[in-house]
């Protein structure tokens, strides 16, 4: 079976396998090679090359490799499958079909199971677009089918270089994704056959567009936080850092549910099993209110969950990104949540540190700076061929250690985002969820898209800045009655901190397991924001701090019970009257 | 093929190396010397060196020493001959019952489960400590961790939850248990009745160090053959700091670059791995995990319980004897409260929360010298018959018991439309006069 001419083992440290080359053999950075272990082979990728040594990390579990054992290399980089059949699937960190895995291996993870990513035998209904003679870049659409409630376009390779000529297209009809369904053939002559599926490697960005456009619509994700205040744009960039226990897991499925993107793209990068399970078992059960249809259908899951090996971790990333930005050349709006990615950062430390690299802070490798940096930039809105625009937005988790937003992984990725939002411990035990704190986060966005944000209403983001300005007062105001009492406070300024408290209890609090206060849609935003901020420009007249704590406490109430009631509803109307008449007295 | 060398070229910590061929990853060998036999495992391969960690450790250990490969990974035998039974870390009985040779065997620290093939948890486990069951519910495959400071009475209420909480299986792993501890856990064990659905697996502190890394796997192997078997199981583990800590001493003696206070980078994924089995199989059974983590100086920032907080699906503070309940947090609870258990559960808990936070703000204001208004004079009773009622630990009651003396609680303190409850609950449960 085995014979000298191939390249063998020569050691083993964990995931992290040397090997010997064979003289003749010509090897390339992150090319994927298959590992021989008891017949079983294990797919792993190289990471280092020096002279005939070569370092692989190994995408599964070592256990009974040997020094010796045989090693096939495969010419190609790792890569994702693309094409259509992606939506509503949900993959390991190397695009398996976790569903199909079951089928065939029961309750546990096998490993060197490796199934094609885009089902074979289902077929699609094409409909060409070009036809013979005509001209095409990668890129560059070929025909649709379609995919859901999606026109999936099929994409001309975004491999080939240069332009290439229509040399035959198939007639409209069922195909599956390997059949041939046009040939194309460039000035040289090359003839290359064309199919449904293609393949990228998912280390490298995909810039088959006309050019990069600066985001500048908002992207509602109905979190009321995030929206008025710290609004997040199409094709823009965000992290929530935040300690354990401080909510980002229920923010992001809220956000991976609500928020108004075409498709949603969520990686659950070396985080809990559990929550990746609740997320597959309840997606398909709730209905997306703008198609009608499951909210499955519109999303995407790539889970190398902690348990998982810790090599694939670092390519579950890269493998969801990749996919995003397959779909945006499709012209959809994409959001990809990816949580968390400092697991992504400590997959490699980990393999940095078994390459025994000079270590940079906290043994981060040097390149972590720029390795987050490139991940981030692949997000981005972009002018396609056809002047379609197709975005890819993208919200990155940070499991700060210990809470600490000092530390490498954060910052390196507030450098790069446009939007931060921290969440605090303090809220989240006094719990306040979402438990994003409004002294601490920001969003670039809010001045970028000012003119769209401004048609809510000609006033909105002077109205949203003079909210966090109340926000800075009141707890201003607050440290100050720690100090020296309620009674050392004038009433303006007791008033100022009920206002402040006020916001904060019925605007940016919002309760993620109410059906209705769950997700705020733009013109509830509008309406109900326009009211409160009648309240806070409103001028009280109190004589006693007892007597404003009182009253406050009523309108607060109302505000309250207002936030739980369908909106324009006759509970709501009920609520909204009641505090309207209060705002008109003098 | 089994292959004998006795070359070892390397002692170094627990850590020996030899010059052998055809060995594999991860596989287990016997080190035979004069004073005492101990089985090592494969923790890497370089060329024709081979480095295993010796379980028993190294002290005695002779450069001609023996070394015998098995051909196979570390093992447990699995049956239900394993009830009532304890083992030490190397999976011998160390309760003067029989071998059980004739059992088949498990690898340990086999492939995780996929995904797909997990249901979500709905299963509620009373333990009857309202700080548990009201405010921070314990659900049927959950992994939970018991944030403690040395001193605290964290194995009581393992033992205590061990034997109160519904499960099919009890299996406790003991990782540099002290002696004592050992003897209390058998004693309560036995006084309760249980001990013919428990098994042990325990590492006293005087073993050696690499014994604590197996015990987790034990434990969580046996535990995930019951479970695919249709078992309900609970796993109890104490302490996993001394789990991460006999990590970090294997990791350094491997020359690894530690990230943070001597702990090895994986730190996260080896916690991690462990941790995950905790699981709800599709059709079958399940794994819960409870788990003490002490904090060294009692900061939640050291890197064991960091790592271990990101890891779990919430943690209980033990603090002065008590379960804080700022900072605890079931993040299971949602999938129980209000659905499995009453419907005004939810509400009531955060409201009360929410409500005894205001309380210890009036204390820290009052401490610093201030006013004291009627309105901080109701914060104070409050927050008096909050820890009295639930927070104690002597406290022993069901859920919709605790539930009801949270309304009567809020009521006698506070006014409807300052608690912050929908209206319709208020009408439905507020206490009339």
């Amino acid at each position: 079976m085995t014979s000298t001419m191939d390249s063998r083992i020569v050691a083993v440290n964990g995931p992290l396998v040397t090997v010997e080359t064979v003289k003749a053999q010509e090897v390339m950075m992150n090319e994927v090679a298959y590992v021989l272990c008891n017949d079983v082979f294990l797919k792993s990728e190289i990471i280092r090359i020096r002279g005939r040594l070569v370092d692989m990390q190994v995408f599964e579990n070592t256990v009974g490799l040997k020094v010796g054992d045989r090693v096939d290399f495969t010419g190609s980089l790792l890569s994702a499958s693309l094409g259509p059949g992606i939506l509503g699937q949900i993959y390991d960190g190397l695009q398996n079909p976790l569903s199909k895995l079951e089928n065939d291996q029961g309750y546990f993870l096998r490993r060197g199971q490796y199934i094609s990513s885009l089902n074979e035998d289902r077929r699609w209904e094409f409909t060409p677009s070009v036809k013979p003679g005509d001209t095409v870049r990668a890129g560059y659409y070929l025909g649709s089918v379609p995919e859901g409630i999606f026109e999936h376009h099929i994409l001309t390779p975004l491999a080939l270089q240069g332009a290439w000529e229509v040399v035959d297209i198939n007639q409209q009809g069922a195909y599956t994704v390997t059949d041939r369904i046009a040939t194309l053939k460039n000035r040289e002559g090359v003839e290359v056959p064309i199919k449904m599926a293609q393949q990228w490697p998912v280390k490298l960005p995909v810039r088959a567009y006309k050019e990069r456009l600066l985001p500048d619509r908002q992207l509602l994700t109905q979190c009321r936080l995030i929206d008025i205040f710290f609004p997040l744009a199409e094709g823009g960039t965000a992290c929530i850092p935040g300690p354990f226990g401080a909510g980002k897991t229920v923010l992001q499925q809220i956000v991976s549910r609500y928020a108004e993107a075409d498709i949603v793209i969520i990686v659950a990068c070396g985080e809990r099993a559990g929550e990746v399970v609740e997320t597959i078992r309840e997606l398909p059960l709730l209905e997306d209110p703008r198609t009608g249809k499951s909210l499955m259908d519109r999303t995407v899951i790539i889970c190398n969950t902690s348990s998982m090996p810790v090599a694939a971790r670092e390519a579950s990333i890269y493998t969801g990104v990749t996919l995003g930005e397959y779909y945006r050349q499709i012209g959809l709006k994409v959001l990809l949540l990816a949580d968390s990615t400092s697991r992504w950062a400590q997959a490699l430390r980990e393999s940095s540190a078994r390459l025994e690299e000079i270590p940079g802070e906290e043994a981060f490798p040097a390149y972590l700076e720029s390795r987050i940096a490139a991940l981030y930039e692949r997000a981005g809105v972009v002018r396609l061929y056809d002047d379609s625009t197709g975005s890819l937005t993208l919200i990155g988790n940070v499991s700060p250690a210990g809470g600490n937003f000092e530390e490498p992984v954060t910052q390196n990725t507030l450098k790069v985002v446009s939007a931060f939002y921290g969440l605090s411990r303090t809220r989240s035990d006094r719990r306040r969820y979402p438990a994003i704190d409004p002294l601490i986060s920001w969003s670039l966005y809010l001045k970028q898209m000012k003119e769209s944000l401004c048609e809510r209403h000609p006033e909105w983001v002077s109205w949203v800045e003079e909210t966090q300005n109340l926000f800075i007062q009141g707890n201003e105001i607050h440290q100050m009655m720690l100090v020296v009492g309620e009674e050392g406070v004038g009433i303006d300024d007791f008033v100022t901190y009920l206002k402040s408290e006020m916001v904060d209890v019925v605007c940016l609090q919002q309760d993620s397991y109410d059906a209705v206060d769950r997700a705020t849609g733009r013109d509830r935003q509008i309406s109900d924001f326009t009211l409160l901020i009648r309240m806070v420009h409103h001028r009280f007249d109190f004589e006693t701090k007892g007597e404003a704590r009182q009253e406050m406490t009523h309108l607060q109430n109302l505000f309250f019970q207002m936030k739980y009631c369908l909106f324009q509803g006759v509970e709501y109307m009920k609520y909204r009257t009641e505090i309207e008449s209060i705002l008109r007295k003098e | 093929m089994i292959i004998e060398y006795s070359r070892i070229t390397q002692i170094q910590g627990d850590i020996i190396s030899v010059i052998a061929s055809g060995v594999q990853y991860s596989e287990l060998a016997v080190v035979k010397s004069h004073m005492k036999t101990s089985l090592a495992q494969v923790i890497r391969l370089r060329g024709d060196e081979v480095f295993l960690q010796v379980f028993a450790g190294t002290r005695g250990v002779a450069t001609g020493d023996q070394v015998r490969f098995l051909g196979h990974p570390m093992q447990v035998p699995f049956g239900d001959a394993l009830l009532g039974r304890i083992f030490n870390g190397s999976g011998y009985p160390i309760d003067g019952g029989p071998e059980l040779k004739v059992l088949p065997r498990l690898e340990i620290n086999g492939p995780s489960v996929n995904p797909v093939m997990r249901v979500i948890p709905r299963g509620f486990i009373e333990t009857r400590v309202p700080m548990i069951d009201m405010f921070n519910p314990l659900v049927e495959s959950q992994k939970l961790p018991i944030f403690a400071a040395a001193g605290e009475p964290y194995n009581e209420l393992l033992a205590r939850i061990g034997i109160c909480a519904d499960a099919d299986i009890v299996i406790l792993g003991g990782i540099g248990l002290k002696h004592d501890e050992y003897l209390k856990f058998r004693r309560a064990f036995e006084e309760s009745g249980i001990s013919s659905r428990t098994i042990m697996f325990v590492h006293t502190a005087s073993d050696p160090v690499v014994e604590r890394l197996l015990v987790p796997d034990l434990a969580l192997a046996v535990a995930e053959q019951f479970g695919v078997k249709g078992k309900r199981v609970l796993v109890l583990l104490t302490d996993m700091t001394a789990f991460a800590d006999a990590m970090k001493e294997i990791a350094i003696s491997m020359d690894q670059v530690p990230s943070n206070l001597g702990y090895p980078g994986s730190l996260y994924s080896d916690l991690a791995s462990r941790y995950e089995k905790a699981v709800d199989f599709e059709g079958a059974g399940s794994i819960t995990i409870l788990a003490v983590t002490t904090m060294p100086g009692d900061d939640v920032t050291h890197p064991v319980p960091d790592n271990t907080g990101y890891i779990t699906e919430g943690q209980f503070y033990l603090k002065k004897g008590v379960i804080e309940p700022f900072g605890s947090l079931s993040r299971l609870k949602q999938l129980v409260i209000g659905k499995v258990t009453r419907q005004d559960h939810g509400h009531i808990m955060n409201s009360m929360i929410r409500l005894f936070a205001k309380g210890r703000e009036v204390e820290q204001k009052l401490a610093m010298g201030f006013e004291r208004t009627a309105d901080d004079e109701r914060y104070l009773r409050y927050g008096k018959l909050f820890y009295e009622r639930f927070m104690d630990l002597k406290v022993n009651m069901g859920l919709d018991e605790a539930l009801d003396l949270g309304w009567y609680t809020l009521a006698e303190c506070f006014r409807p439309d300052e608690v912050g409850i929908k209206q319709e609950l208020i009408d439905k449960h507020w206490p009339r006069a």
